[in-house]
């Protein structure tokens, strides 16, 4: 197992590195510059180009950039916050944290909802809770987040005045209820969707029958005879989705104009502003991987029959 | 005391599955009676209602699958009266069942010891997990498995398929039920564990005084292990009688084309195995008359006609066939 994780983190090296270059060079064969405005001179570009070492070749550049991530310097902003430290612009403030703090409560939320749901849907098939749930479930993963946030929006603090329109600094728990739901409820849906599939799979297994003339009780057959084994999918499923979630999404903060960090995802592309995107890159990047390496390490816990390397021994 | 002379009582039992395109009547009015520390085969084609039978008895029967009829009692008391909790309170307790294929019928997220503890504690809450483990470990040891003590914490796919049969039963064994059901446990498995396991049951039974209903389309089998033999088919019991009865004076047709279809030790190698012409009848539209009337080589124009009674041939050996009414086959011919 140790052996396993160490080589899974060597490996996630190797694809940290792959994705910083093709991020890089992609990012570099989009035209613009973070100095291009109406205003700039060419003189002026060529300064600005100079001073932050964007005239050097790319290779020397990309060089640059991995010697920097490998001391932890994460460099400067070139054109949002000029002159501020990337670092400062994604951790200062608490802006990761608060994101964090909302998408894991999200998750949360998600799954502690999601998978019940689905058993139930699963286990009253055909019959009208089953059907409800479906149409909810379905409406669920098709509405943009956008269109949900606004009409909670609309409903819940306009309309009716019982929450608070602007979250600002989410501090009291009153505020943090819409955005929760928000950004939870396309993954709650979803994932009961995949629990109900993956149950109504489990349910129809010759296990489930034995278990049944063993003479375990209905709910001791779901919980424990069932579900355990339908959960592979789901697992599969929130290892990206954790990374997703808790880097924040750019829609859900700008709706509720929540300090975090998922507009700084989509403002520093459009800007241009080369060092913040290969730092958003490489933070989401890092989370996705350690995500994956949590994913494959669950896979073992819930179902024994996987090895975790098959050249381990 | 008359009625505790058997354990199992079935009459008349009916069961069907209500499908989009119509009920299909899939065991249509048996009855039977098992007594204490008897074995009794169920024998018959795919689909001729056997397995659905024997669900049925315990409560397992799947949607959309019902008992339309009859009665079931065990010990003197009706099953079909039973509440779903008293249902799964005597599943597993007093009746416990074995199934086809050991590959899947256990659960491959929980080790052998867990699922075998779990058929204890679902029946009783107090035992304690020592207590349950060490039950485990010695029914395993019962049903043949070498180093139980260790074996206990393995998961089922560390165990071959002859050895998850072996810890099926041992598991359905494990609470001393007074009837186990066992549906085709051996069809799974290659010839030689078959071997093993139908010896394993036979003193198995022996020594717990266990009853069986087993359920097989393997003639072979059934002269193995069974006293007394039930062939079924399309829904119906046709013939019923002692295993040597049925193997050395096959009365109904359908008995006899079963047996001139299995391979025979004693055959010269250049015998030809004779088929069983024709297909089962379509359950949605059973015919008027005997249900085997179509495929049999001997049908009358009374077999189209009307479902033949019981005779009895003696010896507890019954069969339903117009043949066995010699009477009016003179009439027959005469006209």
């Amino acid at each position: 197992m140790l052996w396993y994780i160490i080589k899974r983190i060597g490996a996630s090296i190797v694809t940290l590195f792959l994705i910083l270059g093709i991020t890089f060079f992609l990012m570099n064969m989009v035209p613009g510059s973070p100095f291009l405005t109406e205003k700039s001179t060419p003189e002026q570009i060529a300064l600005a180009n100079a001073k932050y070492g964007l005239d050097k070749p790319l290779l020397v550049q990309f060089k640059n950039y991995v010697v920097n991530y490998l001391q932890g310097d994460l460099g400067v902003s070139l054109k949002m916050q000029e002159g501020t430290p990337v670092k400062d612009i994604l951790f200062g403030q608490g802006k990761f944290q608060l994101s964090i703090k909302l998408g894991l409560i999200s998750l949360l939320v998600a799954v502690i909802i999601g998978i019940p749901l689905g058993c139930i849907a699963a286990y009253n098939r055909g019959k009208w809770l089953d059907g409800f749930l479906r149409v909810m479930t379905t409406v669920g993963v098709a509405i943009p987040t956008f269109v949900l946030a606004t009409l909670l929006l609309a409903l819940f603090a306009v309309k009716l005045q019982w929450l608070p329109t602007l979250s600002g600094s989410l501090t009291s728990p009153k505020e943090y209820i819409m955005p929760i739901i928000s950004l939870s409820f396309y993954y709650m849906c979803y994932i009961a969707k995949l629990t109900r599939t993956s149950m109504l799979d489990a349910i129809n297994q010759d296990y489930i029958r034995t278990a049944r003339a063993k003479g375990v009780t209905t709910r001791t057959l779901i919980i424990k005879h069932a579900l355990r084994n339908s959960l592979i999918p789901v697992i599969t499923y929130l290892g990206p989705v954790i990374a997703g979630i808790i880097t924040g999404s750019f829609v859900i903060e700008s709706t509720f104009s929540i300090p975090g960090l998922g507009k700084y995802f989509v403002q520093s592309v459009l800007s241009r502003d080369y060092t913040v995107i290969m730092a958003t890159t490489f933070v989401l990047s890092s989370l996705v991987i350690i995500m994956n390496l949590f994913v494959d390490i669950a896979y073992k816990i819930v179902d024994p029959r996987i090895t975790l390397s098959s050249q381990e021994d | 005391m008359e009625e505790n002379k058997n354990l199992l009582e079935v009459k008349d039992l009916k069961v069907s599955f209500f499908t989009p395109a119509g009920e299909v009547k899939a065991v249509n009015g048996i009855s039977y009676t098992l007594g204490y520390n008897e074995v009794m085969g169920i024998v018959g084609e795919s689909g001729s209602g056997k397995s659905v039978e024997a669900y049925s008895l315990i409560g397992l029967l799947a949607n959309p699958g019902k008992v339309v009829g009859g009665s079931v009692t065990f010990e003197g008391e009706d099953l079909l009266a039973y509440t779903p909790e008293q249902m799964r309170e005597f599943r597993g307790n007093k009746v416990s069942m074995i199934f086809q294929n050991p590959m899947t019928c256990l659960n491959p997220v929980y080790t052998i010891g867990d699922q075998l503890m779990e058929a204890l504690t679902c029946h009783d809450k107090n035992i304690k997990k020592e207590e349950a483990r060490a039950k485990a470990i010695e029914m395993l040891e019962l049903v043949g498995i070498n180093n139980a003590s260790k074996r206990v914490d393995q998961y089922p796919h560390e165990f071959s398929g002859g050895m998850r049969q072996r810890a099926m039963i041992a598991m359905a064994l494990i609470c001393s039920p007074k009837l186990l059901i066992a549906d085709e446990p051996t069809t799974a498995l290659d010839v030689t564990i078959q071997a093993q396991i139908l010896e394993l049951m036979k003193s198995l039974q022996k020594k717990e005084n266990t009853s069986i209903i087993f359920i097989t389309h393997n003639l072979g089998v059934v002269a193995e292990i069974c006293d007394r033999v039930s062939v079924m088919y399309a829904g119906h019991i046709v013939e019923q009688a002692t295993v040597e009865d049925l193997f050395y004076h096959p009365m109904h047709p359908y008995t006899k084309g079963l047996l001139a279809s299995q391979p025979r030790l004693d055959a010269d190698g250049h015998e030809r195995l004779i088929p069983i012409e024709g297909t089962p009848i379509d359950l949605l539209n059973p015919p008027q008359g005997c249900n085997f009337g179509p495929r049999c080589k001997d049908c009358m124009k009374i077999c189209l006609r009307e479902k033949p009674p019981y005779a009895d041939l003696g010896n507890g050996h019954i069969s339903a066939c117009w043949l066995h009414y010699k009477d009016l086959k003179k009439e027959e011919e005469n006209k």
